[in-house]
């Protein structure tokens, strides 16, 4: 499973304008709605969930990142956004920094090995350094997609 | 020379060792002086069971078997309170 398969291209959000972070879970959710990937009708479902998953432990896992998610019964085909702030958003992460890049993961109710595969993404590439870095400079949507596709094409160093 | 300690633990829960599962496996290993390692019996790939980044990479699903160790004076301990946290199924089910 490559990243490329489920982050959505016309839902990224590289200058994220929200600062905090229930309004950046608001504004990556609105990222999908808009560009078609879930379903309006579900927006408001989903944003709540997302944020109580969030009350219940921070995905916000140190070194500047957070992967918010959820698992959903009306969501049929896993997807993901990014976003990516300048300023910085209180996320009440790990290690108590900002978090800079956010990456949110919508996934189906019953599919629990196609969401741990996506994770295990999601985590491979947000552990290496470049990664991290060169995301945070995206300042666009191809600049974030010719990322992602570098990352799953295996040319990106650690 | 530190103790080194190791088992085998298998994944009971039904979704896996998703984020919540994983953070409380690396919360207990942290409670611990030792290091503690992990892997898949199916990869060479040794996981620190300290770091939630990197435990997260295991994508250890329902049955997945994974191989622990744990080098120091509290060892044993150790992989003693991670065997209780599995045998609970992470407390989720």
């Amino acid at each position: 499973m490559k990243l490329g398969d489920f982050i959505a291209p016309k839902a990224l959000v590289p200058q994220l304008e929200s600062t905090q972070r229930d309004d950046v879970i608001s504004e990556l959710v609105d990222a999908l709605v808009s560009g078609g990937v879930l379903d309006a009708k579900l927006r408001d479902d989903v944003i709540a969930k997302i944020i109580e998953r969030e009350k219940h432990g921070s995905t916000g896992f140190g070194k500047g990142v957070a992967v918010p998610h959820v698992k959903h019964e009306k969501i049929k085909t896993m997807a993901a956004t990014v976003g990516v702030s300048a300023h910085g958003v209180d996320f009440n992460a790990l290690d108590k920094a900002p978090v800079y890049s956010v990456v949110l993961l919508m996934s189906p109710q019953d599919s629990p090995d196609e969401h741990l595969q996506a994770m295990e993404n999601i985590f491979r590439n947000l552990q290496k350094d470049t990664f991290r870095r060169f995301l945070r400079q995206a300042s666009t949507n191809e600049e974030i997609m010719d990322l992602i596709h570098e990352a799953d094409n295996h040319q990106l160093q650690s | 020379m530190p103790e080194t300690h190791t088992t085998k633990i298998k994944i009971a829960n039904k979704l896996g060792l998703h984020a919540r599962p994983a953070m409380a496996l690396v919360d207990t290993a942290n409670r611990f002086k030792c290091d503690v390692h992990v892997h898949r019996t199916d990869s060479d790939e040794i996981i620190d069971a300290k770091s939630i980044m990197s435990v997260m990479m295991l994508a250890a699903t329902e049955g997945t078997v994974l191989h622990v160790e744990a080098t120091g004076t509290d060892a044993a301990e150790a992989l003693e309170a991670i065997k209780a946290l599995v045998k609970r199924k992470f407390d989720e089910e």
